[in-house]
């Protein structure tokens, strides 16, 4: 198992009031996104455990592509991998983002 | 658009099952209680470790439900999932809600942490017993990708009551294993059609072995639940001499079947080779004039 | 004097010798390899019958337990290499040279025996590069074929699946060959009469029936989010942009993912008789729901699918049928119609390097490219013109005088940028050049050249190489749908967005697409199951694909 930490500054927090939303599967292929709004509205960290070692400047341009877009001030997030391919990852992030922000 | 039982997440069924916003989740995801072995073995964790339990209302009566995952590791019983599910039904003993409901969806136990697993599937046939003795309904819901195999298929058997849809399967041994014990020639795994005519929902109805059949769809599946609660059955021993008698009775019957469609025959099913691309209303209207398949017993 | 007639002479003899071992024209499957014994001669070239679907497996059996010292050094002329005995008979000497098309199940040990010296390989070539090259310098002496039913004169009804078979026997029989046919069973009279009797020279009662591989099924239950998003990308952003109406798809998720979304997404759009009207097509049970819908006009086939026979009887209107009521396909006719009759090919692939050049092999396959090189390639020798085709032509047109433009194929691939096990399908360099060098092949096996190439779709957006107008362009524009692989990441990310700005690249977003709305729900059916009640119960699935 690989883990990391990013941790990015946003330029505010993520819209909406839901504390924590889950999406996702951990599967092949797959992966489970966690969010907390438990940081500063201007800090974001994503956590990663995944089984595929060796790609983390991947896992690093998906993360910063990912705050760079959803702005996700305030998010704890942390995702178990199942082995999932980046897009998977960005679609997974931006629904998880979209929880947050709109309750569904 | 109604949503797919099969297709969708533990998470989504029980959201979609119970009445809207009323679940309200134990040991949630944000506790990370997750399991201590996988990590030995180089496999990733889930933060609620396969399986959704809680607390929601169906029709405004509250009741306790545990689902599982049947994605990922299979829905495979662990430590931690099985610890989850044992607790449920332990607090539903002393919380007494109108009914405890099972979303199952799994192959079994997990061989990584196999111990802990079996001891989990035994402690909740336990539990059942005891919530059951106590007059609370257990209700199991079959319909998941990964089915009802290995011990949770003991589990449901313990169950007051069974709902299943098409898809869900119900068995102890799944199709790999008695092929890889008894040969492709006792049965061939990858005969699909085979794996469901013995295993599918269909047949666990006609032969008694579900007491429910519904549509791929959580609404159905609903309606499952809310009917099949209000006629579980009491747990004395009237009702498992009766249990035992139906259970002789289909030995005696079929015993000598070699396939689940000579078993419809016999049953009075006048189409067996049809039955399976009857959809649930017709299928329904077939068992609703069979004798025998509706029985007081579990 | 000369004598004209030598290859007839030896046809006689040959048929001759056959006749020992028949009653008649028929043969016991038990005889089969003495028939072949007595027929064959060393060094024959030989067309076992292997398709892309149906096999002549039976006689594919005979002709691999076949004495080496009598039947030994054959030329194998096959569109396929499918079956363990295709590769067996190398092993043997009793074949030492191929020329074939496509090998897909058979590709690693093809690679392996190719390395090993065990093959002489001629060409690995395209259905209709093959086909041709029967009738020029690569034609038969025997062909050994399968179909459904015969009548003792020979009469061959083929089934559903004609496939290569009649290109095989008018090859074979009108140049002194001789040709032996499989069949599943011998009876009084057949449905219909695929090849007339007297170009059958005998007739083999199988001992099971002939294999055919359902290739074409694509399960619903396995299409993801990533394939449903490209999917709306390529109906609205090329689809609807250009008219498509005539067009032909490959058999990947992502195509049957179209086929799932016409009737939904499509449908939404308005798209409905604007847009697939008219396949070159296998039978995918996954356009039953477009079918059904009122979308699709007509349908030709190469060959057929299990399962699908029932349905496409009933269905007349939309496929080719005989008096019989069964499909009739035809690979050779079929192949012809997509490169010529149609404005679009879609399909996948394993690699595509920064100039656009794929290829489905990898360093230890050589699976070969069956008829994609065919269909996704713009065919010079076209006249007719058509909006689509027209629309392409100017987009592409950089110099030259407007009155003498033609148009354009458009050849779009459909990939994800990251296949199984985190491969990713964008690379510098594509591995076929480096397979072509470790075993000697004169010719690199790509699949489709750059040149033909006009438009990459991936789950990052569409990159239009019709519109760029250097090596550079192009490069940027394949870089910058190649999400985050290396040549993805590897990106000018200004000149990237200088291309969207041109509509070169496009995103979901400018294509009024929201990624967050590509969802299962979409779906005409989601599950094989769903197929079969859509078919009003006529689409029969095998069992592999069956969960009820």
């Amino acid at each position: 198992m690989e883990t990391m930490t990013f941790r990015h500054t946003t330029k505010g927090p993520l819209a909406g009031t839901k504390p924590q939303a889950i999406t996702g599967v951990v599967a092949s292929g797959n992966l489970e996104v966690l969010l907390e709004r438990v940081l500063p509205p201007d800090q974001c960290t994503i956590e990663i455990a995944t089984p595929v070692v060796g790609y983390g400047d991947v896992w690093e341009a998906v993360a910063a592509d990912f705050v760079a877009r959803a702005q996700p001030g305030g998010l704890r997030i942390a995702i178990n991998d199942g082995g999932a391919r980046p897009d998977t990852v960005s679609l997974r992030l931006l629904q998880g983002a979209r929880l947050m922000e709109t309750g569904r | 658009m109604s949503l797919s039982w099969y297709e969708a997440s533990a998470r989504q069924r029980v959201a979609a099952l119970v009445d809207a916003e009323s679940f309200e989740e134990f040991v949630g995801p944000e506790q990370r209680a997750m399991s201590p072995h996988l990590p030995l073995f180089d496999l990733p964790r889930a933060f609620d470790d396969g399986i959704v339990v809680g607390r929601g209302r169906l029709d405004g009566r509250t009741v306790y439900l545990a689902a599982q995952e049947g994605r990922f590791m299979g829905g495979a019983f662990g430590e931690v999932h099985g610890a989850k599910l044992v607790g449920l039904l332990r607090a539903a003993v002393t919380e007494t809600p109108e009914a405890v409901l099972i979303l199952f969806d799994t192959g079994g136990v997990r061989l990584q942490e196999a111990n802990a697993g079996e001891t989990a599937i035994a402690e909740t046939m336990r539990a059942i017993a005891d919530l059951r003795r106590a007059g609370i309904p257990v209700v199991g819901l079959v319909g998941g990708r990964a089915g009802c195999f290995g011990g949770g298929g003991l589990i449901a058997g313990t169950c007051s009551r069974l709902a299943v849809s098409e898809g869900g399967r119900i068995s102890v041994s799944g199709p790999e294993v008695i092929e890889t014990n008894k040969g492709a020639e006792e049965f061939d795994s990858k005969d699909r059609a085979l794996v469901w005519r013995t295993m599918g929902g269909k047949h666990r109805r006609l032969a008694g072995g579900a007491d429910r059949f519904c549509d791929d769809t959580v609404e159905a599946f609903r309606a499952a639940a809310l009917d099949l609660i209000g006629r579980a059955p009491a747990f004395d021993l009237a009702t498992l001499e009766a249990e035992q008698a139906r259970l002789e009775d289909r030995i005696a019957r079929f015993g000598d079947c070699r396939d689940a469609t000579e078993i419809w025959a016999r049953l009075g099913v006048n189409d067996p080779a049809g039955v399976p691309a009857l959809s649930a209303a017709d299928f329904d209207g077939l068992v609703a004039g069979l004798e025998g398949t509706t029985h007081d017993a579990r | 004097m000369t004598d004209w007639r030598r290859q007839r002479t030896a046809r006689d003899a040959r048929i001759a010798a056959g006749r020992a071992h028949a009653d008649g024209k028929v043969v016991a499957a038990a005889d089969v390899v003495d028939l072949l014994e007595a027929v064959l001669r060393p060094g024959d070239r030989v067309c076992l019958e292997g398709d892309n679907q149906k096999q002549a497996d039976c006689l594919a059996r005979g002709l691999s337990a076949c004495d080496p010292d009598k039947v030994h050094g054959l030329h194998m002329v096959q569109s396929g290499i499918v079956l363990p005995e295709h590769l067996d008979v190398f092993e043997t000497g009793i074949a030492k040279r191929l020329d074939y098309s496509y090998s897909g199940p058979q590709g690693a040990r093809i690679a392996k025996m190719l390395y090993g010296g065990q093959i002489e390989l001629g060409a690995v070539h395209t259905y209709l590069e093959l086909f041709a090259r029967y009738f020029i310098d690569l034609t038969p002496n025997v062909a050994l074929i399968a179909g459904v039913s015969a009548d003792r004169a020979g009469n061959l009804y083929t089934g559903p699946n004609t496939e290569d078979t009649p290109t095989v026997v008018e090859a074979t029989a009108f140049k002194n060959g001789v040709v032996i046919a499989q069949v599943n069973q011998i009876v009084e009279t057949v449905p219909r009469v695929d090849i007339p009797g007297d170009r059958i020279d005998f007739v083999v009662e199988a001992d099971t029936p002939f294999y055919v591989e359902p290739l074409f099924t694509r399960d619903p239950a396995a299409v993801t989010e990533t394939q449903i998003l490209m999917a709306m990308m390529a109906i609205k952003g090329i689809y609807a942009e250009y008219g498509i109406r005539r067009l032909n798809h490959g058999i990947g998720f992502g195509t049957a993912a179209i086929e799932l979304l016409l009737p939904t997404y499509g449908e939404r759009l308005g798209l409905k008789g604007r847009i697939a009207t008219n396949w070159a097509l296998n039978p995918h049970p996954t356009l039953i729901p477009a079918i059904e819908a009122g979308w699709v006009e007509q349908v030709h086939c190469f060959g057929s699918e299990v399962g699908m026979d029932r349905y496409i009887a009933a269905r007349p209107d939309i496929f080719f049928t005989g008096a019989d009521g069964s499909l009739r396909s035809n690979r050779a006719f079929c192949q012809t119609a997509g490169l010529y009759a149609c404005d679009l090919f879609i399909g996948s692939t394993l690699q595509i390097d920064l100039m656009g050049h794929s290829s489905t092999v990898t360093t230890n396959r050589v699976a070969g490219f069956g008829g994609a090189p065919n269909m996704g390639s713009d065919p010079h020798g076209r006249r007719h013109p058509s909006d689509t085709w027209m629309k392409a032509g100017r987009e592409a047109q950089q110099t030259g005088d407007p009155a003498l433009m033609r148009g354009r194929k458009l050849v779009v691939q459909l990939v994800e940028t990251f296949g199984d096990g985190l491969v990713p399908a964008f690379v510098e360099h594509l591995d076929a050049l480096e397979l072509a060098r470790t075993i000697g092949l004169e010719l690199a096996p790509v699949m489709v050249y750059a040149d033909d190439v006009t438009h990459i779709v991936t789950e990052e957006g569409i990159a239009n190489l019709l519109l760029c107008r250097n090596a550079d362009e192009r490069e940027q524009a394949i870089r910058g749908v190649a999400g985050y692989t290396e040549v993805g990441r590897g990106r000018d990310k200004a000149k990237v967005e200088h291309l969207r700005a041109r509509g070169i690249v496009r995103r979901p977003e400018d294509l009024g697409i929201e990624p967050l709305d590509a969802d299962r729900s979409l779906l005409a059916a989601k599950s094989i199951k769903d197929l079969v009640h859509t078919s009003g119960g006529l689409y029969e699935p095998p069992a592999r694909f069956r969960n009820w």
